[in-house]
């Protein structure tokens, strides 16, 4: 469990970091105002349709009016921040991310082979590892081990 | 001619009827096929729970299309589009710009940082026994609303295609006899797809589903843009004149945000319940359960991440799709056909399927065929999201209330698995019971209300634990219980349930809450209890919040 082969001071150590600060600011640069953006957008759309009425009704060619192209327009804006978003997870944020991972899962090993963890029950959410107390609960919600991670690795 | 139209249609009936049932029997025998294959690889729990963490970005993009394209999507949309025009379209717009929220703040975070159940990230740095049961509760409460929502849907379609209206028998069975015969058959095959192939099975099932139902809604849309020569104008203006409303069908207000000269509370309340039905609709998704579990699905968040932009993709195209098959059954069926079948609508897409056969396929004879080809698919639809939902909440009953909090976390693996199979059959006998009381409501507008309460019990409490360094305890507890019941008592004191013609218990009235949607009243108070919860109470754990974010953000020992 992780917990056996990453105390919790690693964890501190590594929220107070340099790398990790920037790259959860750059996450939170990013998702926070772009949630607020498409939000006010959509409640604009909203508020419209309720009390704009005429507006929404304009005819702009044939049939189509204001009220439909809007409507198309909010598709439009959720597949290209939809897009946007992954462009920027994938060059902003998954390179520092994988690299902190892999530094936090060496360093794991490294414990894990001078101390021995305890015996590792991989996908076995409510049964305690060996000598489990009963703040087990509390673990339960959090386990971890060495062979889950290796396997979430070795899928990329 | 509509008259025409139905008259000949009956006749063609029994055609329909021998089909659909052949038809709705293979899908049947090919998921159960699917179903035991998956159950003769399901050996952990994490096979059980969460299909062996296998699928690939665009397996699991399905899979959550297949989850989230419910009747009220197929169904509902068309019929409140047919019905009343532009409004219905606010539901598909809804239901995908809330995808968005579950993108950038919610799916990878959540899947880096849990295991099974929405409950994993909630209670990470909380006391795990409080929590988690209250977790479990508005799991349970969610997936209850969205069942019925499923069932109500199976219902009216099973009247159609046995082209049972009122006075007349099938079987033996009159109209209302056959509907719960239906409904209990449905909800029996649900129960065989969750107990035997749990999310593996469950997770082929959606895939296959959502193939199905983007193929048939392609082929109407096709069939219904080609009458009108690709003309989106023609088609508008045909739609616009058949329903008698003019130029106000094509535009909002028919439905919500009515306008009553001379009442200005009944017109304020109406707006009210149009921002209100808006809000709930576009915070509801990210806090859906049966949505939730299926991040757990894929090895890593990145994967996690390529099946939201799958899903998303494939969600906005049929949502496009139901403009089509909306103003087209209210072209080419009318409101009048569609009302006589089904007074909420849910009947427009199986009827336009019927009336577009008879258009290019040889009369009434492809009348049939077309009708049986989409009922088997509207009936695979309703089929594959009652599965997902009954999944997540008895995972959570098993994981979160049994696993957790009646057995301290000291339940084996087996057992833990087998009160989430026998968990399943209880949620889907009350699920079951609760539907018969519903037919009468449009099934979009039932699911809109399950979205509230997700967006008010869940939602909250998600991003805060995410997000909010101080949140604790107190804080998840309040905000999922505020949300919750502020929601459920809502709606309980709303129009839905006493006091209007369309209401679950017409004859009686109870209501004093004038809106229909309690969103816009019960968001807040989610959000706010959380605030409020979390300052009254001294705990904090900055350690565990650390692991969470680190973990979170990172993916470190993820699952």
């Amino acid at each position: 469990m992780t917990t056996d082969t990453t105390p919790t001071e690693k964890y501190l150590e590594v929220q107070r970091s340099d790398e990790f600060v920037a790259l959860r600011r750059r996450l939170r640069n990013f998702i926070f105002p772009v949630t607020v953006a498409f939000f006010l957008w959509y409640a604009l759309y909203v508020l419209l349709s309720a009390y704009a009425r005429d507006f929404m009704s304009v005819k702009l060619f044939g049939n189509i009016n204001v009220a439909l192209v809007l409507g198309v327009l909010q598709f439009i804006s959720t597949f290209v921040i939809a897009w946007y978003y992954s462009r920027f997870a994938a060059r902003q944020i998954d390179p520092t991310a994988d690299k902190i991972r892999a530094d936090m899962t060496a360093a794991a090993a490294a414990r894990g082979s001078a101390t021995p963890a305890t015996p590792a029950t991989p996908a076995t959410p409510a049964t305690p590892a060996a000598g489990a107390t009963p703040a087990a609960p509390a673990a339960a919600a959090a386990p971890e081990d060495d062979a889950t991670e290796t396997d979430t690795e070795a899928v990329k | 001619m509509q008259s025409h139209l139905y008259l000949a249609a009956e006749a063609a009936g029994s055609t329909s009827r021998t089909l659909t049932i052949t038809l709705f029997l293979c899908f049947v025998a090919i998921t159960l096929g699917i179903t035991i294959w998956a159950s003769r690889q399901t050996k952990t729990a994490t096979d059980y729970y969460a299909g062996g963490r296998s699928f690939s970005g665009f397996q699991n993009g399905m899979a959550i299309g297949g989850d989230y394209m419910s009747a009220a999507s197929f169904l509902g949309i068309a019929g409140l589009i047919a019905l009343y025009g532009y409004d219905g379209f606010l539901y598909s717009i809804g239901f995908l710009v809330a995808w968005l929220v579950a993108l950038l703040l919610v799916a990878e975070f959540l899947r880096n940082s849990g295991r099974y159940t929405m409950a994993d990230v909630l209670a990470f740095r909380m006391r795990q026994r409080p929590v988690r049961t209250a977790a479990s509760v508005s799991t349970i409460v969610v997936s209850i609303f969205y069942l019925i929502a499923q069932m109500v849907g199976a219902g009216a379609l099973v009247s159609l295609l046995l082209g049972i209206t009122p006075g007349t028998t099938f079987l033996g069975m009159d109209a209302d006899t056959a509907k719960v015969a239906t409904i209990i058959l449905v909800g029996a095959l649900m129960i065989v797809y969750v107990v035997v192939g749990g999310m593996k099975g469950t997770t082929y099932v959606q895939i296959v589903k959502a193939f199905m139902l983007m193929t048939g809604a392609l082929l109407m849309t096709l069939l219904v843009l080609a009458h009108y020569k690709f003309n989106l104008s023609a088609l508008l203006g045909d739609a616009a004149e058949q329903s008698g409303k003019g130029s106000a069908f094509l535009e909002p207000g028919l439905r919500y945000g009515v306008e009553t000269a001379g009442d200005a509370a009944k017109t304020f309340y109406s707006k009210m319940d149009l921002l209100s039905l808006g809000i709930a609709l576009v915070l509801g998704t990210a806090g859906l359960p049966h949505i939730l579990t299926r991040f757990y699905t894929v090895p890593t968040s990145k994967i996690a991440r390529k099946s939201v932009l799958w899903a998303i993709g494939i969600i906005g195209t049929f949502y496009l799709f139901t403009l089509a098959l909306g103003f087209g059954a209210a072209a080419l069926v009318g409101g009048k056909a569609i009302t006589a079948q089904d007074k909420a609508g849910n009947t427009a897409a199986p009827q336009l399927a019927r009336a577009l056969g008879i258009d290019y396929f040889g009369g009434e004879t492809g009348g049939a065929v077309l009708l049986a080809i989409i009922a088997a698919v509207a009936f695979a639809t309703i089929l594959a999201v009652v599965a997902g939902l009954t999944l997540a909440s008895s995972s959570s009953v098993a994981h979160d209330f049994y696993a957790s909090v009646v057995k301290r976390g000291q339940a084996s693996e087996r057992d833990e698995v087998r009160v989430a199979r026998i968990s399943a059959f209880v949620i889907g006998a009350i699920a079951i019971v609760l539907s018969i009381f519903a037919q009468s409501l449009n099934v979009a507008f039932l699911v809109a209300l399950a979205f509230a309460v997700a967006a008010s019990a869940n939602l909250p409490a998600i991003l805060y634990s995410l997000f909010w360094k101080r949140f604790n305890t107190s804080g998840a507890l309040w905000a999922i219980y505020g949300g919750l019941i502020s929601a459920v008592v809502l709606v309980f004191f709303s129009p839905v349930v006493s006091g209007s013609p369309t209401a679950m218990f017409p004859n009686s009235d109870w209501h004093w809450f004038p809106l229909n949607n309690p969103g816009i009243i019960s968001i807040p108070i989610g959000f706010l209890c959380g605030y409020i919860g979390t300052v009254l109470s001294k705990e904090t754990d900055v350690e565990k919040y650390a692991e969470l974010e680190v973990r979170s953000v990172t993916g470190f020992g993820a699952h």
